[in-house]
């Protein structure tokens, strides 16, 4: 029966193509093998850790015998607000929102000019330009930066030849921003954050602003609009999908490194630190995975309100 | 009078693209003007020359009698209606409309109450709280009228402003606007490639081909007298005989064009008449069309639908007024 519908299958063909006729007449089969593996692997892998990280902050840790207590408690999250451990969050979450913010305004005019300007050749150099930093090791990067920082470096150089070492040294010796150098301050620790994390938001804002039609800006220039006003009423709000995606890379990475802190700022810690010897050092897991679940609960708040602001409208 | 718009020997170049080229013109108060020609002929250019999306390489735009070299589109009293309608897809329907005042700093109410009325203008009354995406093609471009014609500009630019939109609906909308131009009293200026559009609307019609103007004036003038073979031929269609035909018809030797609606099957009085082969006959609803062998040119004719013909391959003899033999300015 089935030979006499399908006279051009082979002997040899015939198991491959049955197979592939019965995933066409049933998509759904189809569907099921194609999604299997990520399921599996978000859900078991990446679900799964995290609930057992979420688990584990609802223990508490003696500090006498050094040992988790495997009880259910809130404890572990109260210790989160004691003043040396709600300094790292403040820290980390004010860090976060001003590279954040620097990186947007940093990343707009450049996204702006990919988007509407760049043709052909020099699209391709945008890309390149772009991309090429994050081709090479995070951590030579991040030395390159002390180097360049440090009081021996380009920057304390440069000032110096343009008599402008007082600035430098006015900047300095700020409180909280100031240090011994620019490798050794937040400054520092605030420009590599910048300087790392501004390709995640080129990208997005450059994408999102490649779908914003250019008549519509002539639109609003005909209709009496200039470049501030069409800039805000129409550019950047059809643009904010890509800010706010920009802004979820740069603002969870920050959130979460524990890298360009240790090696370049001061000795005050960013949460990823807080993690980082909380757990590795001291051996306090469940604070250490109520530390992890700050970023997490933060970012939700920040995607909530940037929804609410309608920051997705234009998607 | 001032003229709404002048040109005076302007031109626009990309590269080595002449894409207007030395052109004047002078559009009055009032008045419906279509700029009609095929693409790249410089009709679009020429109008965001008018609107400021473009400045003259050489020559001198005014609008209203002012200069409006260098005057950035934001700064011009003057409101185009876009290709593509161009609706700001993340604003409802009447801040689209009330856009224009909004960035004029006029008050919410006062602008929303102006964007009503404006909607109300087009026929679109109470659909200010949809979205872009909510509304049909016709929709939209009444949206994009209003949303022009709300802040009362001296000059209205429509940029083939029906090409997206179904026949029946296009039909409505011509009339619609040049009612609306009338009653309104506002300058329109309409570029188009479809000439059945120009002269159905415009009060006048300028044919534009390589950057220039190649004929303008009243749309019965361009129809009846065309100066050119490209007019002849993009405005309706004509039949174009040869120097030699012509001379054999009526004695001037030279190019001249024939309307296809000029011919009966009728031997009047004083009558020319042609006779050759029937090559072709198509039913077109309300004419019959067809093509006639006369030696070595291809004639068509417009018939009456209802009209009793030979057979397809069989001689006909056709004739026509003397006086509808235009000649035309080429070159023999």
């Amino acid at each position: 029966m089935t030979a006499s519908l399908a006279p051009q299958s082979s002997a040899q063909d015939s198991l491959a193509s049955r197979f592939s006729a019965a995933l066409w007449r049933s998509p759904r089969l189809l569907l099921l093998l194609l999604l299997a593996p990520p399921l599996l692997w978000l859900g078991v892998v990446y679900v799964g850790s995290l609930i057992a990280l979420l688990a584990q902050s609802f223990f508490s840790f003696d500090d006498f015998t050094a040992q988790v207590t495997y009880e259910l408690t809130l404890s572990t999250y109260a210790e989160l607000f004691s003043p040396a451990n709600f300094d790292i969050i403040k820290r980390t979450v004010t860090m976060a929102a001003l590279v954040t913010i620097a990186s947007a305004i940093l990343a707009f005019p450049i996204a702006y000019y990919a988007a509407r300007y760049a043709k052909g050749r020099w699209k391709a150099f945008f890309y390149l330009g772009v991309m090429l930093p994050l081709w090479s090791s995070y951590l030579v990067k991040i030395y390159a930066w002390k180097m360049i920082l440090s009081k021996e470096g380009i920057v304390s150089w440069t000032a110096d030849k343009l008599h402008l070492s007082w600035l430098l040294d006015a900047w300095l010796s700020l409180p909280v921003v100031g240090g011994n150098s620019l490798s050794v301050s937040a400054t520092g620790t605030f420009l590599v954050f910048v300087y790392i994390w501004l390709p995640y938001m080129i990208l997005p804002i450059q994408a999102s602003l490649e779908r914003v039609p250019a008549n519509l800006i002539e639109a609003s220039y005909d209709l009496g609009g200039g470049p501030s006003k069409t800039f805000r009423h129409v550019l950047l709000p059809l643009a904010m999908p890509g800010v706010a995606a920009g802004s979820i890379f740069t603002f969870s990475l920050t959130l979460g490194d524990y890298i360009i802190p240790g090696i370049i700022g001061t000795s005050r810690l960013f949460i990823g630190q807080a993690v980082y010897t909380q757990q590795g050092t001291a051996g306090n897991i469940p604070l250490a995975a109520a530390f992890s679940v700050v970023p997490v609960v933060i970012m939700a708040f920040y995607l909530w309100g940037a929804k609410k602001q309608g920051a997705f409208d234009a998607l | 009078m001032t003229a709404a718009v002048t040109f005076r020997s302007v031109s626009r170049h990309f590269g080595a693209v002449k894409a207007v080229d030395s052109v004047d013109l002078a559009i009055a108060e009032g008045e419906f003007f279509a700029m009609l020609g095929p693409s790249g002929s410089g009709k679009t250019t020429c109008l965001r020359l008018i609107a400021g999306f473009e400045q003259p390489d050489g020559g001198e735009i005014s609008i209203l009698g002012q200069s409006a070299n260098g005057i950035p589109p934001w700064k011009r009293n003057v409101n185009t209606v876009f290709q593509d309608y161009a609706l700001f897809p993340h604003m409802t329907i009447l801040d689209n409309v009330a856009y224009g005042l909004m960035v004029r700093g006029v008050d919410k109410t006062t602008r929303h109450k102006a964007a009503e009325e404006a909607l109300d203008l087009v026929k679109l009354g109470g659909y200010g709280a949809r979205r872009t995406g909510q509304l049909s093609g016709g929709q939209r471009q009444r949206v994009a009228l209003a949303r022009a014609l709300v802040n009362k500009p001296s000059v209205l630019l429509l940029d083939e402003p029906l090409g997206a939109l179904d026949l029946k609906l296009r039909e409505a909308m011509q009339e619609e606007l040049k009612g609306l131009q009338k009653r309104l009293g506002i300058t329109f200026v309409l570029v188009t490639h479809d000439q059945g559009e120009a002269l159905s609307m415009a009060d006048r019609v300028a044919v534009f081909n390589e950057g220039r103007i190649v004929q303008s004036g009243a749309p019965e003038d361009i129809y009846n007298r065309p100066r050119t073979r490209f007019v002849a031929d993009f405005v309706g269609s004509s039949n174009i005989l040869s120097p030699s035909l012509s001379e054999s018809l009526s004695g001037g030797r030279r190019w001249t064009s024939l309307r296809p609606e000029a011919f009966t099957l009728e031997p009047g009085d004083s009558r020319l008449s042609l006779t050759g082969t029937i090559e072709a006959s198509s039913f077109m609803g309300a004419v019959r069309r067809i093509a006639l062998k006369v030696g070595d040119n291809t004639i068509h004719a417009n018939l009456p639908a209802g009209a009793t013909l030979p057979a397809e391959g069989t001689p006909l003899t056709l004739h026509f007024a003397p006086d509808a033999l235009n000649p035309l300015e080429d070159a023999a």
